[in-house]
């Protein structure tokens, strides 16, 4: 409400007492900085808690934090290059047990995809164990349906999908003794795939698939 | 989310997690769900490494998916669980008082893995003790399941959600995501096993630790050929149980604490008579702290603990406590004062704590600007003029709660990052160290003799000693406050919590 302005003279449309200082008495100077980033308190802290309990939790704490340091979920950030690569490094690298999630319980689209399919040594061990079916080769089959699925391919590779889809349904069931060799088998870290292998990898190049040369035949034969 | 409670929650992750899990982490945190290619380009991060970040995250119960339509998957992430983490150490500590070390164990081996199936924990767990036990003995894996199930009864533990068991009846393709299930009667349901050895020790590595190199990985889970009896069946720890725990141990101090005060000022007795033990209750529920409330006087007196307003004293006290130690005793008086009469003017608050006007206001003023003590306007005229309005002083207990709580997590998010300062700053002399006490032990086992060990000690010179007992003593200070600052994040949250489920 635009009150009447006193000709001149200000008048204050409350009571100015009430605010805690009366008219016409020094203010404190205007600041013109921020605050101080550690201001001085008049009063300290209170001390820590003390105790039993307190002195157990603070040394669990620490425990803690280097256990999680040396757990397989903690992933190190790859390092850039060193200007001198050191011979030793490659011997030092600290030991870190391999974690492989329970695919069943997580989305299909979080499983890894392999560029070089691996023969030979690991299926054999799959069959090996006496079961017919192995998660290795549903892992495979969904590879190669999303793989399939991306180039977008006519008939031929419906069929083959509703073949794999099938065969994967078959798979899944009664699957759950396989669970541990299979997770063996499907390496995380794809570096150490490549160390493992006695193949060379020079066989098998980016954007190839073991079983993909057959299917460009037949995509061919369909033209 | 705010500001605060997303740096912590980054702090948190990279500390726990390495910086991959940490940048994927807090992006689902500010974002809300997405799905996985989204997550891929928003962060520039390689698919692959994304996967592997959100495999971590599910695993440890941070983030969740969901399916939508056209079988597009989402990620969220779950900002209070991540803050959780900060507890760990204290539900890690009340096991061990419930259950002893086997209880301390299991829940810690659940924490750090986020879900564990039954066997694998039991096992673990045998193993961990054995290494603890005197040569030649070792822990039997039943002692260690009846402990497991005394912790599924009690709900300290419980059965995370899992894939149901269907017939194959669908016949169309598998869904891009399991939808996981969960049931209240089968949440603490244990699975029959029959769990029978023992725990093995680690054969002594100090020789092959030492130097050895593995270049190659040796392949892990050649141990156990045999198949897991419970598999798919993984189990955490229930933390609202956790939390329920800690809520009653701080009722029960609390009172304990009352029950002190009173007892001293009635005449000693030691047999606590039935008469006596009424007057104590009667007392209790007469007490302005209303935490027992006589609901009734079938069967002599119903009493009942009133837990809503237990938690909001226990809050006020929180308050009360700070507000002594940032600005004194006498601002203390006064926040007691208008807390205990709800609103008062200024005049009245002078009055009524007996301080002079100017100390009054400028105290008045220092808690209304830190946000303790807020301003309620009550106009006399319809045109809000302030000459003819009441302005009276009032403590608005939820939201300065809110306030406080927000001021912790900022506590403790500055807490962390000195401590990560001071680590760093002292990286070059703590890797010495290490160094040094590597070789003493690697000395000491192939048994060197006294003079050659002082020899290597001297390596690190007396002032550098000081500077690591500085860093340590520093670094276990901002630890401990850490843990503490948390309980009082515990306090604030459950009065908070409790409030909202009663609007």
């Amino acid at each position: 409400m635009a009150g009447n302005k006193g000709r001149g003279r200000a008048a204050y449309t409350f009571n100015i007492e009430a605010v805690g200082f009366g008219r016409g008495e020094k203010l404190p100077d205007v600041v013109l900085k921020p605050p101080p980033l550690f201001p001085d308190t008049d009063y300290k802290p209170v001390p820590l808690k003390a105790g039993e309990g307190e002195e157990y939790m603070l040394a669990l704490k620490q425990e803690l934090r280097e256990t999680m340091k040396r757990m397989p979920y903690y992933l190190e950030t790859p390092e850039e290059k060193q200007d001198i690569e050191r011979y030793s490094k490659r011997y030092m690298k600290v030991y870190k047990e391999e974690w492989i999630p329970d695919w069943r319980r997580l989305p299909r689209e979080m499983m890894p995809r392999k560029k070089c399919k691996k023969a030979g040594p690991k299926s054999q061990k799959a069959k090996a164990t006496g079961k017919g079916a192995s998660l290795t080769n549903t892992a495979d089959v969904l590879k190669k349906i999303e793989e399939l699925e991306k180039r977008g391919d006519g008939e031929k590779s419906d069929e083959e999908n509703e073949e794999k889809e099938g065969s994967k349904e078959k798979n899944k069931e009664g699957d759950d003794d396989e669970d541990d060799d299979a997770a063996e088998q499907e390496e995380y870290d794809e570096e150490e795939q490549e160390e493992e292998n006695d193949y060379i990898n020079s066989y098998f190049e980016d954007g190839d698939d073991f079983g993909a040369d057959s299917d460009d035949n037949m995509d061919e034969a369909t033209y | 989310m705010t500001q605060a409670e997303i740096k912590l929650c980054s702090l948190l992750l990279q500390e726990h997690f390495g910086e991959i899990v940490e940048k994927i982490g807090v992006h689902l945190i500010r974002t809300g769900s997405q799905p996985l290619r989204v997550i891929a380009h928003d962060t520039g991060t390689s698919l692959d490494q994304v996967k592997k970040a959100l495999c971590v995250l599910i695993q440890h119960n941070l983030v969740i998916y969901q399916v939508h339509k056209r079988g597009v998957v989402e990620y969220e992430a779950q900002c209070s669980r991540v803050l959780r983490m900060l507890r760990y150490p204290r539900y890690i500590y009340t096991a061990k008082t419930l259950y002893s070390d086997t209880g301390e164990l299991i829940v810690e081996e659940l924490l750090l893995n986020g879900k564990m199936t039954m066997s694998a924990v039991v096992k673990k767990v045998a193993d961990r003790l054995t290494e603890t036990m005197e040569d030649g003995k070792t822990m039997d894996y039943s002692e260690v399941s009846n402990t497991f199930v005394r912790l599924a009864d009690t709900h300290f533990v419980q059965r995370c959600p899992w894939v149901p068991v269907t017939e194959n009846s669908d016949p169309g393709p598998p869904p891009p995501a399991p939808i996981l299930i969960i049931s209240e009667k089968d949440m603490y349901l244990v699975p029959k096993l029959s769990l029978i050895g023992k725990g093995k020790r680690r054969r002594s590595s100090d020789e092959d630790a030492a130097g050895e190199p593995k270049a190659k990985r040796p392949k892990h889970g050649t141990d156990n050929k045999e198949p897991i009896p419970d598999d798919g069946i993984y189990w955490q720890a229930n933390l609202d149980r956790f939390h329920q725990h800690f809520r009653d141990q701080a009722i029960v101090s609390a009172v304990a604490n009352r029950m002190d005060q009173i007892f001293r000022s009635l005449p000693v007795g030691y047999n606590i008579s039935k008469q006596v033990l009424d007057q104590y209750l009667t007392l209790l529920a007469d007490d302005p702290l209303e935490f027992v409330g006589k609901s009734g006087d079938s069967g002599g007196g119903m009493y009942v603990i009133n837990l809503h307003k237990a938690l909001g004293s226990l809050a006020t006290a929180t308050l009360e406590s700070v507000v002594q130690e940032r600005f004194g005793s006498r601002c203390a008086r006064i926040f007691r004062l208008v807390l205990q009469k709800k609103h008062l003017e200024q005049k009245q608050v002078e009055d009524f704590a007996m301080i002079p006007a100017k100390e009054a206001k400028d105290m008045l003023y220092k808690m209304l600007s830190e946000n303790f003590i807020s301003l309620q306007e009550i106009p006399k005229t319809p045109d809000h003029a302030p000459s003819r309005t009441f302005y009276l002083y009032t403590v608005n207990i939820l939201s300065a709660a809110r306030m406080l709580l927000h001021r912790c997590y900022k506590s403790i998010a500055n807490l962390i990052e000195r401590r990560q300062f001071e680590t760093k700053e002292n990286k070059r002399l703590l890797e010495k160290s290490q160094r040094v006490e590597a070789i003493i032990a690697s000395m000491q086992a192939t048994g060197a003799e006294d003079a050659q060990l002082q020899e290597i000690e001297e390596m690190i010179t007396a002032p550098e000693r000081q500077q690591l007992e500085t860093l340590k003593r520093n670094v276990n200070k901002l630890d401990a406050s850490e843990i503490q600052v948390d309980e009082t994040i515990f306090l604030l949250e459950s009065y908070i919590e409790s409030t909202m489920k009663r609007q």
